[in-house]
């Protein structure tokens, strides 16, 4: 069964020369019980992309569906198999974190009772108790964030939509947090969560879909997206310029793979798929070979990686293609009128 | 008998909703109240703010503008009563505009709860507190010399026409307040309009001493028909020596302009809040 289908999602902000097209063609399909990470930059249209599916925001056009029903046509019905938390910590401030909890509980139509009873287990699991009888403006930004998280699992959702859960959390937190997603998952729960961070939908999800400027540009496993990044490097810093030469051959030697030579930087690069014993096999053979070094690492792929090989361009360089894609956008409305 | 039966049945569902509409109305209304009581400026708008304004208007003004015939501060106190109503636009608007601001309302709307129940909410627990502002300043207003002449019945008559004037105020202010979405803005965008039209009425002044144009506004002006409804419940003296229908009708005047002002503004805060909430 499929806990979560979304068929040609589209979403236009605005109209006109203004209109931004933060969705345009999503699809997606999330077995019961697993976990998908939805990768992307900023602006991407993860938030976006959340909002459609959790019926806070109306489709363009697409149609979806969530723990077996429709979005559009059922919303009252979803929400009441889901749990939320948005990208900004969203409690009342002026509230307890019991309080919060209580009142989520309630409109999750739970008895008084119930809501008190699960308000005290979430607080434990989320380690607020101590925290819990003082109100929610008071807390850090990571314990907000924890009481916001804490928040969407008040009833036992059947699907659970995270919007960038670990943003903020510190990394005791964030293990926590993975902890808790994991158990969830056990109890046969449905996770889509977004993350800027490759690592973490690594560790997390069953499936990763990485989307760029509204559309998905990959779709697959961990495993497969670092095959397509091209996995794991060592990247070397050499202490004397005259040492390059000597110890590219020895990379390249070491991983077969092609050895990328900064002689700015004196930094050389080179794909491993050994991992640390590789790692451990070029440091040896440098020491041998008596070449000095200043820095030494295996580099996982990043975000940054997957980009620079999934669309040819990084992140940051988001800006101009944004330019034209409202241009294009533009254009096709213009075409359709 | 098989009709008796079979329509309990029927009906099982729609009373259920019912239920949970009043139920998450009272949870959000709970909510404000609790959340509200921890801020000072709740504190101050409940409880400083109506002493001052009795004191102020009842001492200041009172001795200074000279109403012929009448107790001017008896006269006073109807029109502070009803301007400090009015002001539950200020709560209204700037809690609504709040909760949007931080994203509550978001989290609301993704819960299986009555789509009514943040509006509603709201409603009622603003107009709880404007209850206790009434109160309080009512209390204020015998301390300074204001008596009631006409006896319990009216007396509750008039502050029942106090309470549905706050109330269809509410829905002004949330209406206000959904539309702006900043909770500074509405601060000020709730209540700045508000003056004007305030002072332009018998609330502080008789419109006698106007000129014929603003007194024809002021005598037209649901202000003045809830302030002299309330002087003629609470058997204040006024001389009315207008003949516009509101003023030698004030209470029917005040009941039609109260309703009205709710049949209008609370589908458009309904529907502002189902609109607003999806951008
Ligand atoms: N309410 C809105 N009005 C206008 N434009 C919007 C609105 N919400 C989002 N956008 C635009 O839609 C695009 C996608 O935004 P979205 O919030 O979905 O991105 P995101 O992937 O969640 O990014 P981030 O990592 O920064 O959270 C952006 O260009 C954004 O400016
Ligand atoms: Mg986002």
């Amino acid at each position: 069964m499929n806990a979560i289908i979304a068929e040609g999602l589209t979403k236009t902000f605005g109209s006109g020369e203004k209109a931004v097209k933060a969705v345009s063609g999503v699809d997606l399909s999330v077995d019961e019980g697993t976990v998908v990470g939805i990768l992307g930059p900023n602006g991407a249209g993860k938030t976006t992309t959340v909002r459609m599916l959790t019926t806070l925001l109306p489709l363009d056009s697409g149609r979806a569906t969530v723990a077996g029903h429709d979005v559009v046509r059922e919303p009252q019905a979803v929400r009441a198999s889901i749990g939320l938390s948005g990208q900004f910590a969203a409690v009342d401030e002026n509230l307890t974190g019991r309080e919060n909890l209580w009142m989520f509980g309630r409109l999750y139509q739970l008895s008084s009772k119930e809501a008190k009873k699960r308000a005290d287990e979430l607080l434990e699991q989320f380690s607020l108790t101590d925290a819990a009888d003082r109100p929610s403006k008071t807390y850090s930004g990571g314990m907000r964030r924890r009481l916001d998280l804490a928040g969407s699992l008040v009833i036992h959702p059947r699907v659970l939509f995270l919007d960038e859960p670990t943003t903020g959390l510190d990394p005791a937190s964030r293990l926590d947090l993975w902890d808790v997603i994991r158990e969830r998952v056990s109890g046969g729960a449905t996770i889509l969560l977004t993350t800027q961070y490759l690592e973490e939908a690594d560790v997390l999800a069953d499936r990763i879909v990485v989307i760029d400027q509204g559309r998905i540009i990959a779709e697959g496993t961990a495993d497969e997206l670092k095959a397509k990044v091209g996995g794991e490097r060592i990247e070397v810093v050499v202490h004397d310029p005259d040492m390059l030469h000597r110890a590219t051959e020895i990379l390249q030697r070491g991983s077969g793979g092609q050895c990328q030579v900064d002689e700015h930087t004196r930094r050389l690069t080179v794909p491993s798929t050994a991992g640390s014993k590789g790692l451990v096999q070029v440091i040896r053979d440098l020491d041998e070979q008596q070449v000095d070094i200043d820095d030494i690492a295996l580099r996982r792929p990043t975000l940054d990686d997957v980009f620079l090989e999934l669309t040819g361009h990084k992140a940051e360089e988001k800006e101009t293609k944004d330019d034209q894609q409202s241009a294009d956008s533009v254009a096709t409305q213009g075409g359709a009128k | 008998m098989t009709a008796v039966q079979t329509s309990p049945g029927e009906l099982a569902p729609k009373s259920a909703g019912l239920k949970q509409v009043f139920q998450d109305t009272m949870v959000i209304a709970w909510r404000n109240i609790r959340g509200g009581l921890r801020v000072p400026d709740t504190q101050i708008y409940m409880f400083i703010q109506p002493i001052m304004f009795v004191v102020l208007f009842a001492y200041v003004f009172g001795g200074a503008i000279p109403v012929q015939g009448v107790n001017y501060r008896e006269y006073l106190m109807a029109g502070i009563f009803v301007q400090t109503m009015a002001f539950a636009v200020a709560p209204a608007s700037v809690g609504l505009s709040d909760d949007m601001h931080k994203g509550l309302i978001d989290r609301f709307r993704s819960l299986p709860m009555a789509r009514s129940g943040v509006i509603a909410g709201r409603v009622i627990s603003d107009l709880a507190s404007q209850f206790v502002v009434l109160i309080i300043m009512m209390i204020c207003g015998v301390i300074v010399g204001w008596r009631v002449h006409n006896g319990i019945g009216p007396f509750l008559g008039g502050v029942g026409l106090m309470l549905l004037f706050a109330f269809a105020m509410l829905w002004v202010g949330a209406l206000i307040g959904l539309a702006v979405g900043n909770p500074q803005v509405a601060a000020s965008a709730g209540l700045i309009w508000l003056f004007p039209v305030i002072f332009l009425s018998n609330a502080f002044v008789p419109p006698e001493t106007m000129p014929t144009v603003v007194q024809t506004m002021a005598e037209w002006n649901p202000i003045s028909a809830i302030v002299a409804a309330g002087r003629e419940l609470f058997g204040n003296e006024s001389i009315i020596v207008s003949d516009a229908w509101p003023m030698q009708h004030p209470v029917p005047a005040a009941l039609l302009w109260c309703v009205l002002i709710t049949v209008v503004f609370a589908p458009l805060a309904v529907r502002k809040y189902k609109a607003a909430a999806s951008k």
